[in-house]
C-alpha cells in the first residue's frame, strides 16, 4: 500500500456543523477529501448504533460534531448527546476499542475554517493510527463463516 | 463385537484426519466441555457427563451460510453455496441420546422438502458413539426411549471398560467401511455383558404414555402454572439436540449480501408475531406449552418421532431451573 | 426466615396480595423463582446468600400480572431495580407489597417506595470478590488485551438472549435486536453480531443497572457480561458521582445532562 488514505464518515447535525462545512466549501477553503459526510437533524439524534455500523461497514475513524452547547437548535439535545459520548466512549475503552478513533467537536455555521482543520487533523491522526483492520476483520465475521469454526 | 485399545484410539483418530474428515468432538475448555472441531486426539475428553451444546451444529450449524445475491442495475443474481463442498464430519464421542437426536432432526428437515443443506451434512456424517457409564441427575434418557447403551443413530459405538480400553460396536455400512480401512485396530472382543457396563438410569415415565395423555392437554391450567418463571430466553431451545427452528436473514448492503439460517426459538415473544402486531402465542405458557407439545404430541404424531431424547441439556442451563423432567413427571401425575 | 414465610401466608390468607413472588429450592441443589398463590404453599419460599435471581423482572410481566396484586421477596440488588422500574413508569407503588430481605438474612417491611430509598442508600451494596478481581484484571490490561478477553468470551456467545431475557432493566416490549428495518445488530450469533449485541446491551444497561450480577449468572456459556455493566457502572460513579436505584427522582443519567458535564474530549 503506497499511502493509506482513511475512509472518515462524519456524523453532523443539520443546522451548526453542516453548515460550516456548506461554509467551508462556499469558501473555497481546500481539505481533505477523505470524508463522508451524513446529515442528522441534531447531534441528539446520532445513536451510538450508528458509529457502531459505521466501523462495521470499514471507516477507519469517525468525527461527531453539532451545535455549541447553547447553540443547539432543539435546545438540549447536544448536551444529551455529550453525556451518551462520555459514557459510550468509555464503554468502548473498556471493551477494548481505539475509542480516540472517534472525534467529538462543536463546529458552528460560521466555523467553515474549523470544519477543514478538523477534517484535516482527524485524517492525520487516523493516518498515524492506520487503517482499523481488528475491527474490520472483525466485520467480515459472517462472510468468513465456516462450520468448522465451532 | 470389537475391541479397541485405548491406545489404538488416536490411531482410529489419525485415519479419519488423514481421510480429510473434520472431527467434531467433546473439548474440555473454559472450564466446561462442548463439542468443538479438533485437530488433535489428545483435545479429547473421552469422560464427561454431557456436553454444554449438543452436536446437531455437525448437521444443522448456528449458523448456515445459503447464498450470495447481488443487487445491480442489470438485475438480481445469486449464488447458492456449493453443498458438494461440505467436508465430511465425524462426530466423535456422541453420547447415546446425542447419537439418536440426529433421527428425529432428520425427520424435520426431509419431512415434505429435503432440504439441501442439511442432507448434505448428514450424508457426509459419520458418528461415532460413546455409551454412558455416568449420569447426573438432569439426564431421563430411559423415559423417553433411549438407553445409555443404545446404538441407534452411530455408525460406530464405542463402551468404555474399566481398564480404559473400549468395546466397538460396528453398526452401520458407514462404520464397516471405517473399520476395514484400519482392521488392525480392532481385535476380537472379550466376552462381556454389555449392559454390566453402562450406567443406569432411572425411568420416571413412560414416553407412550406421556404421548397419548398430553395430547388432550392444550388447555389445561398446568402450563400456566409451569411457565410463569420461564424468562423467554433461548438457551434451552439452542443446547437441545433436537431443537430445530431456524430463522432467515439477509445481511449485506445495497449491492449484495449474504442469506443465512440461524438458530431461533420458539421460547422468544416475538417468534410468532405477525406483521399485523398480532401476537397468536402471546404469553409465555403459551410458548412453553408448544415446546413441551411440539416434542411430545405433535412430532411423535406427524413424523413419528419424539423431541426428546432426554440428554438434560435444557435443564441443566435454563437460568431459572425449567427442569423438563420434573414438568413431565408433574404433567404425568395432574 | 420463618418471618417471611409467615407473612407470605398472612398476605396470601388475608387476600391481601393474590401472588408471592419469591425464592424456591430447585433441581441439581439450585435455587429458582417461585409464585406462590396458596398459603399452604408458602412453606416452601425461602431467601439465602445463593438467591441472585433478579425477581424484580417479573413485577411488570402482564403472565405474573394477571394473577393480581403482588408480594416481591426483595434482597437489596431488587429493591433498587424497583427503584429503577418505578423512575422508568414500569411499575406502581399500590401494585406492590414489598418483602426486604437483608443479606443477613432479616426480613424488612417497607410502608412505601421513599421508605425503601432511605433504606438502599443506608446500604450499600458490595460487589463480590470474584467480580472485583475479574474488573481488576480487566483494568490492568492494555486495551489491545481487553479487546481479545472480549473477543474471546464473545466467541462462546450463542445469542440465546438468556441476558436480556433474565434483566429487569430490559423491559423493552420489543428490543433493538429483534427489529429488522432497520436491523442494526445482526440476529445471526457471528463474531460482528455478538459485539454488536453485547455494546449495545451494555450501553442499553448504562446508568441503570442495579448491579445483581443476573446476566452473567444466565448466561449457558458462562460468558461474564456482567461484567461490562458493572464497570460502566464504576465509571459512571467516578463521572457522574451517581448509582443507578438509588432514587426516586426520574432522572435517569442518560436521559437528563448538566451544563457542566465533562467536555475535555470534544474541539
Ligand atoms: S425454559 Fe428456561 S431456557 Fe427455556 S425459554 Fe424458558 S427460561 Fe429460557
Ligand atoms: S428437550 Fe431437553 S432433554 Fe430433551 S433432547 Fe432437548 S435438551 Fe435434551
Ligand atoms: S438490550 Fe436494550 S433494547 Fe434490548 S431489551 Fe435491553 S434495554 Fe431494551
Ligand atoms: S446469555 Fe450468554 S450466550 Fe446467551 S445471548 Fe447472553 S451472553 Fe450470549
Ligand atoms: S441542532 Fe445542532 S446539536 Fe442539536
Amino acid at each position: 500500500m503506497d499511502q493509506f488514505e482513511p475512509k472518515i464518515v462524519a456524523f453532523v447535525c443539520n443546522w451548526c456543523t453542516y453548515a460550516g462545512a456548506d461554509l467551508t466549501g462556499t469558501s473555497r477553503l481546500k481539505y481533505a477529501h477523505n470524508v463522508r459526510i451524513i446529515r442528522f437533524p441534531c447531534t441528539g439524534r446520532i445513536d451510538f448504533l450508528l458509529l457502531q455500523q459505521a466501523f462495521a461497514k470499514g471507516a477507519d475513524g469517525i468525527i461527531v460534531s453539532g451545535c455549541h452547547p447553547n447553540d443547539c437548535h432543539y435546545t438540549s439535545g447536544n448536551f444529551h448527546a455529550r453525556r451518551r459520548w462520555m459514557v459510550f466512549r468509555q464503554m468502548l475503552e473498556n471493551m477494548g476499542v481505539e475509542a480516540e478513533r472517534i472525534v467529538f467537536s462543536w463546529v458552528s455555521a460560521a466555523e467553515g475554517a474549523k470544519w477543514a482543520d478538523l477534517v484535516n487533523e482527524t485524517v492525520e491522526s487516523i493516518k498515524k493510527l492506520g487503517p482499523y483492520h481488528k475491527y474490520q476483520d472483525m466485520a467480515k465475521s459472517l462472510e468468513e463463516w465456516e462450520v468448522t469454526h465451532e | 463385537m470389537k475391541l479397541i485399545k485405548k491406545e489404538d484410539l488416536p490411531g482410529l483418530y489419525g485415519y479419519l484426519a488423514s481421510a480429510g474428515k473434520k472431527i467434531f468432538a467433546p473439548v474440555r475448555k473454559n472450564g466446561m466441555v462442548s463439542f468443538s472441531f479438533t485437530s488433535a486426539f489428545e483435545e479429547i475428553e473421552m469422560s464427561y457427563i454431557q456436553t454444554k451444546l449438543s452436536a446437531k451444529a455437525a448437521a444443522f450449524p448456528k449458523i448456515e451460510k445459503l447464498m450470495k445475491y447481488t443487487i445491480q442495475k442489470e438485475g438480481q443474481s445469486y449464488e447458492p453455496y456449493d453443498v458438494e463442498k461440505f467436508p465430511g464430519i465425524v462426530v466423535w464421542g456422541a453420547h447415546p441420546c446425542d447419537a439418536a437426536a440426529f433421527h428425529p432432526l432428520n425427520a424435520v428437515f426431509t419431512w415434505e422438502t429435503h432440504d439441501k443443506y442439511f442432507t448434505r451434512r448428514m450424508e457426509n456424517l459419520l458418528i461415532i458413539g460413546l455409551s454412558c457409564t455416568s449420569h447426573d441427575e438432569f439426564c431421563f434418557c430411559t423415559s423417553v426411549g433411549v438407553h445409555p447403551g443404545d446404538t441407534k443413530g452411530s455408525d460406530i459405538q464405542l463402551t468404555p471398560l474399566p481398564g480404559g480400553d473400549y468395546l466397538a460396536e460396528i453398526i452401520t455400512t458407514k462404520g464397516e467401511a471405517v473399520a476395514a480401512a484400519v482392521p488392525a485396530l480392532f481385535s476380537p472382543a472379550p466376552g462381556l455383558n454389555k449392559e454390566e457396563l453402562v450406567t443406569s438410569v432411572e425411568k420416571r415415565f413412560d414416553h407412550e404414555a406421556l404421548h397419548a395423555k398430553i395430547n388432550g392437554m392444550f388447555d389445561h391450567p398446568v402450563w400456566k402454572e409451569q411457565a410463569l418463571r420461564c424468562i423467554g430466553c433461548g438457551a434451552c431451545t439452542y443446547v437441545c439436540p433436537i431443537c430445530s427452528c431456524f430463522d432467515i436473514q439477509d445481511e449485506g448492503g445495497i449491492f449484495g449480501g449474504l442469506r443465512y439460517r440461524c438458530w431461533d426459538s420458539c421460547g422468544f415473544g416475538h417468534f410468532t408475531i405477525h406483521t399485523s402486531g398480532h401476537n397468536p402465542r402471546e404469553s409465555q405458557d403459551t410458548r412453553w406449552r408448544q415446546r413441551l407439545m411440539h416434542k411430545f404430541s405433535y412430532q411423535p404424531q406427524r413424523q413419528e418421532v419424539f423431541g426428546c431424547v432426554g440428554c438434560g441439556r435444557c435443564s441443566r442451563n435454563c437460568p431459572v431451573d425449567m427442569n423438563i423432567s420434573e414438568h413431565l413427571t408433574q404433567i404425568m401425575a395432574v | 426466615m420463618n418471618k417471611l414465610k409467615e407473612k407470605a401466608k398472612e398476605l396470601l390468607s388475608s387476600g391481601a396480595v393474590q401472588v408471592v413472588v419469591g425464592y424456591e429450592e430447585g433441581t441439581g441443589g439450585k435455587i429458582r423463582p417461585a409464585f406462590v398463590s396458596r398459603p399452604e404453599d408458602a412453606d416452601k419460599l425461602l431467601y439465602n446468600a445463593d438467591c441472585h435471581h433478579n425477581l424484580a423482572l417479573y413485577l411488570y410481566k402482564h403472565e405474573t400480572k394477571r394473577i393480581g396484586k403482588m408480594a416481591v421477596v426483595a434482597p437489596p440488588f431488587v429493591l433498587r431495580s424497583i427503584l429503577i422500574l418505578t423512575t422508568e413508569f414500569q411499575l406502581e407503588e399500590d401494585s406492590l407489597v414489598v418483602l426486604g430481605v437483608t443479606p443477613e438474612e432479616e426480613l424488612i417491611e417497607f410502608a412505601n417506595f421513599k421508605e425503601i430509598e432511605t433504606w438502599v442508600n443506608q446500604h450499600p451494596i458490595g460487589m463480590k470478590e470474584k467480580d472485583r478481581e475479574m474488573l481488576n484484571r480487566l483494568n490492568a490490561m492494555s486495551r489491545d488485551e481487553r479487546w481479545q478477553f472480549w473477543q474471546n468470551e464473545f466467541s462462546k456467545c450463542i445469542k440465546c438472549f438468556a441476558c436480556r431475557g433474565t434483566c429487569p432493566m430490559c423491559s423493552c416490549f420489543r428490543c433493538t435486536v429483534d427489529y429488522n428495518a432497520p436491523q442494526w445488530i445482526s440476529v445471526g450469533s457471528h463474531q460482528l453480531g455478538n459485539f454488536d449485541w453485547h455494546l449495545m446491551r451494555a450501553m442499553h444497561l448504562a446508568g441503570r443497572c442495579s448491579v445483581c450480577g443476573q446476566c452473567g449468572e444466565a448466561c449457558p456459556m458462562d460468558i461474564p457480561v456482567h461484567l461490562l455493566s458493572f464497570q460502566i457502572n464504576e465509571d459512571i460513579f467516578k463521572m457522574f458521582g451517581s448509582r443507578a436505584g438509588l432514587t426516586l427522582k426520574k432522572e435517569s443519567l442518560l436521559s437528563t445532562w448538566k451544563s457542566n458535564d465533562v467536555e475535555n474530549f470534544i474541539r
